[in-house]
């Protein structure tokens, strides 16, 4: 059973890469969802460039907001600091109640269409659960542990950097796997504003009422979440072990 | 030396330390012994300065400690809090050898020196010291605590209720440990603590706290035979303080020249010249004779010690 399980997420990959190099092949698949007469493969461009722009799109968004939660998530619980923590919160929650759909089209008068937009309405959408899960594992450092770090001598910047954030790091990593996880979804949004990305399979076949696009798309879509996830928690995982917390 | 000069913590109103002036001599163990709530971790605390005086001042071998950044002052003083507070993503080595780095020391003199504490602290190096604090016992994590606020060689060793989370037994042990570091590394140590008993066992001077006044500063002895205040008297224990009397001196320390006439019929009763009269008292009650003989421990005889001879010593010192 445990073997089956550790075997899933191969099997999700290598569905998955099948899919995107030669997806004709899944033709008679899909077929039976293709509206009369249309193609029953997506065949205005390239599903495999389609992906790698979905995915690296996820990645610079989710590594904005990475660095915008972790350090705001840092600075609001430094000392002299901690009133900023809950304006700051309502902010990034503000970020993420927000609908991202708003905020492509509040963003394309301002930017222009293309990536540029999507990445903004995900780089708001992923702040929440970092910043939330930075907070949290820093505030989950045990108070002795502070005080025998500055006890020891250790600046504020030591401790932090050496006892706190390292202590902290499975919580917001985890917060990371959430944020690119619903990103991976969110940016299909971005198809609309004319991004890249596998948005593009979905609205097509909306457009031309052709279910087996829509399908397609979602499916590889969800594939690329699993596979995220999947491989963030391995490297969470990794991580604890490496520094010795479970 | 540690001269603390009126020293003062205030919160609002309310005065956690009011106005302590103590002088704790070098290389000696002061105890500051108190009801929770009287202040004493907080006095602790102003001397490393991880709570700020609000008046007063801490003068460490002559050096004002209001003159130097705190971290950098806190490199210079151990410390040893309940609990340990081991980082748990270091292994003992490196949590022993976290002052050391932060003072920029080369690494073979870290791992020397680590070989030697862990050694004098009984942690085997090659066993212990690449273990993380979670795969050691409570007693063996204690003793990572001591080995590391140790490392740097520092002079003033502070210690806030460092054995409070062990059990009895390990708590003995650790309680001779300590004494046993001490006469090795000649530190200066400010150890707090609610326990009496340990206050005597381990304090040169005991320093008795109430609502953030120290009441007395005085050997043992003094606080059982001139207590300075009816709480003193109350926390030292009036119903045993005779035997707690005899328990401040070894046997070896009150043996008499041995008399001439060794030819009575009781039975002979060693007794270790390391042991207290308190225990040494208890032994001849247990055996039923009037006296006994003080041995080294490498079994000559340094001389006897009679019944009444120690009762003397329970009633003055």
């Amino acid at each position: 059973m445990r073997r089956a399980l550790a075997l899933w997420p191969l099997l999700a990959l290598g569905l998955l890469a099948a899919f995107l190099v030669a997806p004709q092949r899944f033709a008679p698949v899909f077929a039976p969802f293709a509206a009369y007469g249309a193609p029953p493969i997506y065949d205005q461009g390239n599903l495999f460039a389609l992906a790698l722009a979905h995915v690296a799109i996820v990645c610079v968004a989710a590594a904005a907001s990475t660095v915008v939660a972790v350090g705001l998530g840092i600075l609001v619980t430094r000392e002299g600091w901690t009133e900023w923590l809950s304006p700051s919160r309502t902010i990034v929650n503000f970020g993420q109640t927000f609908p991202p759909v708003a905020v492509l089209a509040l963003a394309v008068p301002l930017v222009g269409f293309g990536e540029e937009p999507t990445l903004i309405a995900l780089f708001a959408y992923g702040l929440l659960p970092i910043f939330e899960n930075t907070i949290a594992g820093l505030a989950a450092c045990p108070p002795a542990l502070r005080d025998a770090a500055d006890g020891m001598g250790m600046s504020p910047a030591q401790r932090l950097w050496s006892v706190e954030l390292p202590l902290a790091l499975p919580m917001i990593l985890e917060g990371v796997r959430l944020s690119v996880v619903i990103d991976v979804g969110t940016a299909t949004l971005g198809s609309t504003v004319a991004a890249k990305g596998l948005g593009e399979v979905i609205i097509a076949g909306l457009s031309a009422n052709n279910a087996a696009f829509v399908l397609q798309g979602g499916i590889a879509t969800g594939l690329i979440a699993i596979l995220l996830y999947e491989g963030l928690r391995a490297v969470e995982r990794r991580v604890c072990r490496t520094i010795r917390i479970d | 030396m540690i001269v603390l000069e009126g020293l003062t913590k205030r919160y609002g109103t309310t005065a956690v330390v009011d106005a302590v002036s103590i002088t704790v001599e070098r290389d000696s163990i002061t105890a500051i012994v108190g009801t929770s709530g009287s202040g004493k971790s907080t006095l602790l605390r102003m001397i490393n300065r991880l709570v700020e005086p609000s008046a007063g001042r801490v003068w460490i071998d002559g050096r004002d400690t209001a003159d130097e950044p705190p971290h950098l002052l806190r490199r210079r003083i151990g410390y040893v809090i309940q609990g340990n507070g081991l980082f748990p993503h270091r292994t003992v080595a490196q949590n022993v050898a976290t002052v050391p780095r932060l003072l920029g020391w080369s690494d073979a003199r870290i791992a020397a020196r680590t070989v030697e504490l862990l050694e004098a602290l009984q942690l085997d190096p090659a066993r212990y010291a690449h273990q993380y604090p979670h795969a050691l016992s409570g007693g063996q994590q204690q003793r990572v605590g001591v080995a590391r606020a140790l490392a740097a060689e520092p002079k003033v060793l502070l210690m806030d209720e460092p054995f409070g989370a062990l059990d009895p037994i390990l708590r003995a042990k650790a309680q001779e440990d300590l004494l046993a570091v001490r006469r090795r590394f000649g530190t200066t140590i400010v150890l707090v603590t609610h326990d009496i008993d340990e206050a005597f066992r381990l304090g040169d001077r005991i320093a008795v706290m109430r609502h953030g006044r120290i009441l007395q500063c005085d050997r043992p002895a003094a606080l059982l035979t001139r207590p300075a205040d009816p709480f003193v008297a109350e926390l030292a224990g009036r119903g045993d303080r005779a035997l707690r009397l005899l328990s401040l001196t070894t046997a070896g320390d009150a043996a008499e020249a041995v008399p001439a006439d060794g030819a009575d019929r009781e039975p002979v009763v060693r007794i270790r010249a390391d042991a207290t009269l308190r225990e040494a008292l208890s032994d001849l009650v247990w055996r039923g004779a009037t006296r006994g003989v003080v041995v080294d421990p490498d079994g000559t005889v340094r001389g006897a010690l009679r019944v009444d001879a120690i009762l003397a010593h329970g009633r003055s010192c």
